[in-house]
């Protein structure tokens, strides 16, 4: 479980918003942040990441303090054991596919986990090449499976598939399932594809102006009028 | 017949110079990249003092501090028998104060260029700062590397005011060929004069060829965009 209260002031494009939260996450759920851009949603991931600290508050993870402002505790992202994809990929452009995937293995463990996730998400071809020979697609791939060479509990996804194709991120959006049912991850996935936050999650949290305005399952709280003749097949000729 | 004594010296102070300077710019950059202190933009301004000051100020209070009649040169002579005035030591020491910011500026500026969420990346999988610095930006910043190290030899080579006024021109010790192509002129050599100087030109001239080469290259294909 992630208890996460927290309080910030952050500085956006649209001026300043105070993001203030109280949530709780059950371990294995699959949840979404949805909302306008500039609402704070990738500021979340980043605090529980350990890259941007809280004004206020506490984080923590299956009792585990990652953070707590009143007693001084703020772990560094180093000891937070999480797995993070970021919207730009951030791979290594140095190191091949393979080298991306070793460089995160931690001391004392095997380097079957990285031929583990080659295999899982097809990169097995792909293992030689430099990142700057492959596609987004393939680019997005890579950065999923190196954050889960560490074998973390709880994996942060920012906009993970924003800049890619429909028919890839469809097929993204199935290797994510995949690996989050098989690793038995707590996943917190910052998106504004409603198609893709249906699909994927149990539960959204809808954030605006810097707090959770919404919780629940995705029909239950999505501006869903649109899409509700193709979810439900009534659709009129 | 062409004196190569003073050439061997020069590349003898370049590489040495350029060799220490290196190991120390590297961390210090690091710091001045990434640290949000604000009492760095001191450090800053002694990096750079270099930049505009004259070499003769520069090498007036290096002459100073390095004589043993002073503090710091007194100490050094009796606390680990090293004299820095007129010696070889004490023009290495000069070569790395003056050409500290065309090691430190070009790495400094690498750094920065190396986009933030690659750094944040290792973190989050786990990495030290310090295997963050020499497997993620250190090998993406070559062409910043390369760039402070052709640079400061290079400035190293060209060197006159501060090593004429901390080393003065003894053969063998400290008479570097900028300091030999003067006393050519003063002895009115001028075709021995030319011969060094045109020598020093188009060394200078095929350095900055490889530098602007070596960032053209860096730059034309971005590996991490494509």
């Amino acid at each position: 479980m992630i208890e996460l209260a927290i309080a910030r002031k952050l500085h956006g494009a649209g001026g300043a918003v105070n993001l203030n939260l109280d949530i709780k996450i059950e371990t294995g759920d699959f949840v979404t942040l949805y909302g306008p851009s500039g609402a704070g949603k990738t500021s979340i991931l980043r605090m529980l990441a350990g890259l941007l600290t809280p004004d206020d508050g506490r984080i923590v993870c299956d009792r585990q303090v990652w953070f707590d402002k009143s007693k001084r505790i703020n772990l560094r992202p180093q000891f937070r054991n999480l797995g993070m994809v970021f919207q730009e990929y951030s791979l290594f452009p140095n190191m091949t596919v393979q080298g991306n995937l070793e460089f995160a293995l931690q001391k004392d463990q095997p380097k079957t986990n990285v031929e583990e996730l080659l295999q899982l998400t097809e990169l097995e071809q792909l293992r030689d090449k430099k990142p700057a020979l492959l596609s987004g697609g393939q680019k997005q791939r890579v950065a999923l499976a190196r954050a889960l060479v560490r074998r973390p509990k709880l994996l942060l996804l920012d906009e993970p598939l924003s800049a890619l194709d429909t028919a890839m991120q469809t097929k993204l959006q199935d290797y994510i399932l995949r690996v989050h049912r098989q690793y038995h991850l707590t996943t917190l996935m910052v998106s504004h594809d409603l198609n893709e936050v249906i699909k994927m999650s149990k539960r959204v949290l809808v954030l605006e102006d810097g707090t959770i305005k919404k919780d629940g399952s995705p029909l239950d709280v999505l501006p869903l009028d649109n899409l509700k003749p193709f979810i439900t097949g009534n659709l009129s000729p | 017949m062409l004196d190569l004594a003073p050439f061997y010296l020069t590349l003898k102070l370049a590489v040495v110079s350029t060799a220490i300077l290196f190991v120390i710019s590297v961390p210090v950059a690091y710091g001045l990249a990434f640290s949000r202190w604000r009492g760095k933009a001191i450090i800053d301004a002694f990096v750079g003092l270099p930049l505009v000051l004259p070499p003769s100020v520069l090498g007036f209070y290096l002459l100073l501090a390095f004589s043993p009649q002073h503090a710091f040169g007194h100490f050094l002579e009796k606390y680990f028998d090293l004299r820095l005035v007129f010696t070889f030591p004490g023009l290495v020491v000069a070569s790395v104060i003056y050409s500290l910011p065309f090691m430190i500026q070009p790495i400094q500026n690498g750094f920065r260029s190396v986009p933030v969420a690659l750094k944040e990346a290792a973190y989050t999988l786990g990495k030290s700062r310090l295997t963050t610095l020499t497997k993620v930006l250190i090998p993406n910043m070559k062409g910043a590397l390369l760039t402070g190290c052709m640079l400061t030899f290079a400035h190293t080579i060209g060197e006159f005011g501060v090593v004429l006024m901390v080393g003065g021109n003894i053969p063998n010790e400290t008479r570097v060929i900028s300091v030999t192509i003067y006393d050519e002129v003063e002895a009115m050599n001028y075709h021995q004069a030319n011969v060094y100087a045109s020598i020093l030109l188009v060394f200078s001239f095929l350095v900055l060829i490889s530098v602007y080469l070596v960032n053209n290259r860096a730059f034309k294909v971005d590996p991490y965009h494509d």
